[in-house]
């Protein structure tokens, strides 16, 4: 096949990928998006395995079917409240062919290269390697913080910070190194002993973190999974790969930009890990806890069937309890009556980008009620009852009110403006960063405590036809 | 337990304690409920409703009294009822311990409990059984009622073929339940209406109720304890009574609700002010019963003086029997799932509630009244003092200089990169530069909402580093075949889950 044909092929493929990104931007365009995406890939396959493969097809097909066959079930498998794992077993996988893609070309040498070529082509290599070995582990580690098989909490060994710059040091001397003995034809020792360190440097990164920043950890692998194949394009002299990694690469770092905003941190505060570590007393001020009111589901269904506009605000707490079907009931229910149920989500709700809006959708919840914090945020006053399920950071008014809390400046959800708030909470536990919420304490707050699918199942079993 | 409530013996009073849906709440508690004859009829609540919602019927008034361990009623209890009563019972009603000392002590003496409606002490715990914000609320309402029954004209303005009808202005005192109450329903009539209280942390409800708020010149404080209204100084009276002397020529309908907690009601509207007010104006004096906030009041009466129609009913919330007997009904079914809380119908009198303690004036022929001042107020007392001036945290304003640095950091990078690099690597850099570009400017673009979609499917095709593994299968090298095989494995677990659950997700998404 002439290199033409590749290079115009990679061309369609580049310009396809683009549109599948581009065709995200609304519900109506993002299937078509979706199947560009597909299209894309497919060319890019095909060219390549026709153009430029010549030997080995039977491992290549058996590789391509079996892991196909894998992927497909575990998409077909997959809960929807699983999606931040699947999402982070996957980013995994990217890490790892890098690594080992990387690995395969350093021991290549069909390809001569000389001087600053040489060089470079090291450098391509070794970073290619490190961030894919980064990916890897720190994946796999997010992989098991989500699936609760590592405890969420953040992991802070002592000193950590002068440990991870150990391991920079470590890794730009073990660099020079390896360009100086690679240009003598070995180097792979070096190669391996940074390898190992960036596989151990990931785990320590993620560990570190804790479950409510998964957001941003998951977004940030995803860039660095982009970039791990940007480097691998560098290393391979291949635009499509550069162009493909820049693209994911840009889209994580954005995702990760937004994430951050949305808790009002900063994002080396966020990968530095702990929370409040640097915010000194936590709950200095927010003493003045007061008496919660709670009601009973009986309560809570004759509020909603009172109600003309309703707000409902959900939080990880929802996924966990697989409460997303029964809120729908419950939504179209009071829709049926006439009521205006609307969602409200935060941008960091649940535990990766966009986690409500895909546990909502999978409820068949219509996706032209579910608004985005920025454009419901003032509409509060209006709002007769809002329905807090599983949230408590997002709603905390000591964000706005208490300058000295670690959750100061954070955009929250002003659902204590609206006339009613019912919480629903398994107890008077903290959320995350371990602040209290007076949400709770505040006169229009109503707490029903107990299991949110429970709680729920009773309350649309109250409402009355 | 058995809950008896007998008819309400004063004349006019057409309250009844319970109704029929609360009977069959109360019934759900585990309690029984027998209810005399007629007891609801004022209140359009049959006999038969009572009986179909659970209730027993009794027809003589000894019975009730005699068979009740728990009676619900609305008045304080006359002397012919305190006289059927027997040591053990328990009383539910209306008793204002501060102004009927003799009662209290003739209760205590038939050592009876004895828990008042009107002492429930106001904190947020115990808004659902306060029965005077239930009644103040009703009062409120009824006295627009009253007042435009009185009122020869409109309260809202008109433009009619026969010619414009300015909107009837209307000022309340007092922006207490009942105020509010008022400023609601004369603005839903159309009316103007004004409002002014000595609290003013109330202004923000007043406005909030699209009501202006009128403000003195004169600053002082005049919250009190439990957030009722205190006692004034002399310059602010003044003051104050400047203003309604001014309002007073302007406005058509008056409406005062200011009570102050043990004290007569305060003289607000003076004859002169009266005098003042255009001919057909009316008032309505909340405060009747306490002596009136306006000179000319006459409790129960409807007097018109100088041209003014003057109300001073003190049986607003009896004057809407079915909807004060709904409230009260319900504040006290409150009252008693808060003693009950097993549902076993057994009530237990828990001093060491706050809300049950407060309400409980006599327990077992004892005096509980008054009880220890209450642990918070209901507006949440004003913070000490803020800290003047949080030091004003000094943010530096970026100067050129900060915006230019990276750029000039970045320029000089990209120069020496320049300097060394082949152009091979230039281009693949342009390119590299460029799809960090369009990659930025397309996300931005997505909507939120998509952002797990988003995810998985820049998963999905940064996978496209299978291509590395593709051109590396060819290889002779078995190591590297190995490896570029095992690549392609996992990468097209990547890609084809990745698409696929993309797929899946945005299938979902529908509206």
């Amino acid at each position: 096949m002439p290199s033409g044909v590749i290079t115009v092929s990679y061309i369609a493929a580049t310009i396809l990928f683009i549109l599948a990104l581009g065709g995200l931007s609304n519900q109506e365009t993002s299937r078509r998006g979706n199947l560009y995406g597909i299209i894309g890939m497919l060319i890019a396959l095909l060219v390549t395995i026709s153009g430029l493969v010549t030997a080995n097809y039977g491992l290549l097909l058996g590789g391509v079917i079996i892991g196909g066959t894998v992927g497909l079930l575990l998409a077909r498998k997959v809960e929807m409240t699983q999606m931040p794992e699947l999402v982070a077993i996957l980013h995994s996988l990217v890490g790892m062919a890098a690594v080992l893609v990387g690995f395969a070309n350093f021991m290549d040498h069909s390809i001569a290269y000389t001087g600053v070529d040489k060089t470079i082509h090291d450098i391509e290599t070794y970073l290619g390697i490190l961030i894919g070995a980064v990916t890897f582990t720190g994946s796999v580690i997010a992989f098991g913080k989500l699936s609760a098989k590592i405890s969420g909490k953040p992991l802070l060994l002592p000193a950590r910070h002068w440990l991870n710059l150990g391991i920079l040091i470590a890794c730009i001397w073990l660099g020079v190194s390896f360009v100086e003995q690679s240009a003598a034809g070995s180097g792979l020792t070096p190669l391996l002993i940074m390898t190992v360190l960036a596989l151990l440097f990931g785990i320590h990164m993620v560990m570190a973190i804790g479950g409510a920043d998964m957001p941003v950890v998951i977004s940030m692998l995803n860039s660095y999974s982009g970039w791990a194949a940007a480097a691998t394009g560098f290393m391979l002299n291949n635009d499509l790969l550069i162009v493909v990694g820049a693209l994911v690469g840009s889209s994580g770092a954005i995702l990760s930009y937004i994430m951050c905003r949305a808790m009002n941190r900063r994002f080396v505060a966020v990968i530095a890990g702990g929370f409040g570590t640097s915010g000194g007393s936590a709950a200095a001020g927010t003493e003045e806890a007061g008496e919660v009111i709670s009601i009973d589901a009986e309560g809570a269904a004759n509020l909603l069937s009172a109600a003309k506009e309703v707000m409902i605000i959900p939080g990880y707490g929802m996924a966990v309890a697989q409460a997303q079907h029964i809120v729908n009931e419950i939504t179209k229910h009071l829709r049926e009556k006439g009521v205006n149920v609307r969602f409200g989500i935060h941008p960091v709700a649940g535990r990766m980008p966009g986690h409500m809006n895909v546990l909502l959708a999978e409820a068949r919840v219509p996706y032209d009620i579910v608004f985005e914090m920025d454009e419901i945020n003032e509409d509060f006053p209006d709002v007769d009852v809002s329905v807090v399920i599983g949230a408590n950071d997002i709603v905390n008014p000591s964000a706005q009110e208490v300058p000295d809390s670690p959750i100061a400046g954070m955009p929250v959800l002003e659902c204590w403006k609206g006339k009613i708030t019912i919480v629903l909470k398994r107890s008077m536990a903290t959320g995350y960063a371990g602040v209290d919420n007076p949400l709770f304490y505040k006169e229009n707050t109503r707490m029903l405590f107990g299991d949110a699918k429970e709680s729920l199942e009773s309350v649309l079993k109250l409402l009355p036809d | 337990m058995k809950i008896c409530v007998p008819k309400e013996v004063y004349t006019g009073e057409k309250r009844v304690a319970t109704t029929p849906d609360v009977t069959a709440q109360l019934i759900k508690l585990g309690f029984t409920v027998a209810v005399e004859s007629g007891a609801g009829l004022s209140a359009s609540f049959s006999d038969d409703a009572y009986e179909s919602a659970g209730a027993e019927i009794i027809r003589d008034t000894a019975d009730i009294w005699l068979s009740a361990d728990i009676i619900l009623k609305v008045r304080a209890p006359e002397q012919s009822e305190i006289d059927q009563m027997k040591a053990s019972q328990t009383l539910i009603s209306f008793i204002w311990p501060a102004q009927n000392q003799s009662l209290m002590e003739q209760l205590a003496a038939k050592k009876v409990t004895v828990l008042a409606m009107d002492s429930v002490p106001r904190i947020s715990r115990a808004q659902k059984l306060d029965a005077l914000s239930s009644m103040a609320n009703i009062a409120g309402y009824r006295a627009v009622v009253e007042a435009a029954n009185h009122f020869g004209r409109f309260f809202t303005g008109q433009i009619t073929a026969a010619g414009k009808i300015p909107p009837a202005k209307v000022m309340v005192i007092g922006a207490g339940v009942a105020g509010l109450a008022v400023i609601g329903t004369a603005n839903s009539l159309g009316a103007i209406v004004r409002a002014f209280d000595t609290r003013p942390e109330v202004k923000e409800q007043v406005e909030s109720m699209d009501a202006e708020f009128l403000e003195l010149d004169y600053e002082e404080e005049g919250s009190g304890e439990g957030g009722y209204a205190k006692v004034m100084s002399d310059e602010f009276i003044k003051a104050e009574m400047e203003l309604f002397a001014a309002q007073a020529k302007e406005v058509d309908i008056i409406i005062t609700t200011a009570l102050i907690p043990g004290k007569p009601a305060p003289e607000l509207i003076t004859e002169d002010m009266v005098k003042s007010m255009k001919d057909g104006s009316v008032i309505v004096d909340l405060a009747a019963e306490q002596g009136g906030n306006c000179k000319l009041t006459e409790p129960d009466q409807v007097m018109t003086h100088h041209g003014v129609t003057i109300i001073g009913y003190t049986d607003l919330p009896s004057r809407l029997p079915t909807q004060s007997s709904q409230l009260y009904a319900t504040n006290i079914r409150h009252l008693l799932a808060d003693m009950c809380p097993d549902k076993n119908g057994e009530i237990n009198v828990d001093m060491e509630d706050e809300v049950i303690r407060g309400t409980t004036v006599i327990k077992n022929g004892e005096i509980t009244w008054p009880p220890p001042a209450p642990k918070l107020s209901a507006a949440p007392k004003k913070a000490p003092e803020k800290k003047p001036a949080v030091e004003v945290k000094e943010i530096k304003k970026p100067g050129v200089l900060s915006y230019l640095i990276p750029f000039i950091a970045g320029g000089l990078a990209l120069f020496g990169l320049g300097l060394v690099a082949p152009p091979e690597f230039m281009q693949h850099f342009t390119v590299f530069v460029l799809a960090c570009f369009v990659g930025y400017m397309v996300i931005w673009n997505v909507t939120p909402s998509l952002h797990t979609p988003l995810m998985s499917v820049t998963n999905a095709i940064s996978s496209i580093i299978i291509i590395g593994a593709l051109l590396q299968i060819s290889s002779e090298n078995k190591t590297i075949m190995i490896l570029a095989a095992i690549a392609i494995l996992i990468t097209s677990v990547n890609i084809f889950g990745g698409f696929a659950v993309t797929q899946r997700m945005l299938q979902m998404f529908r509206k």
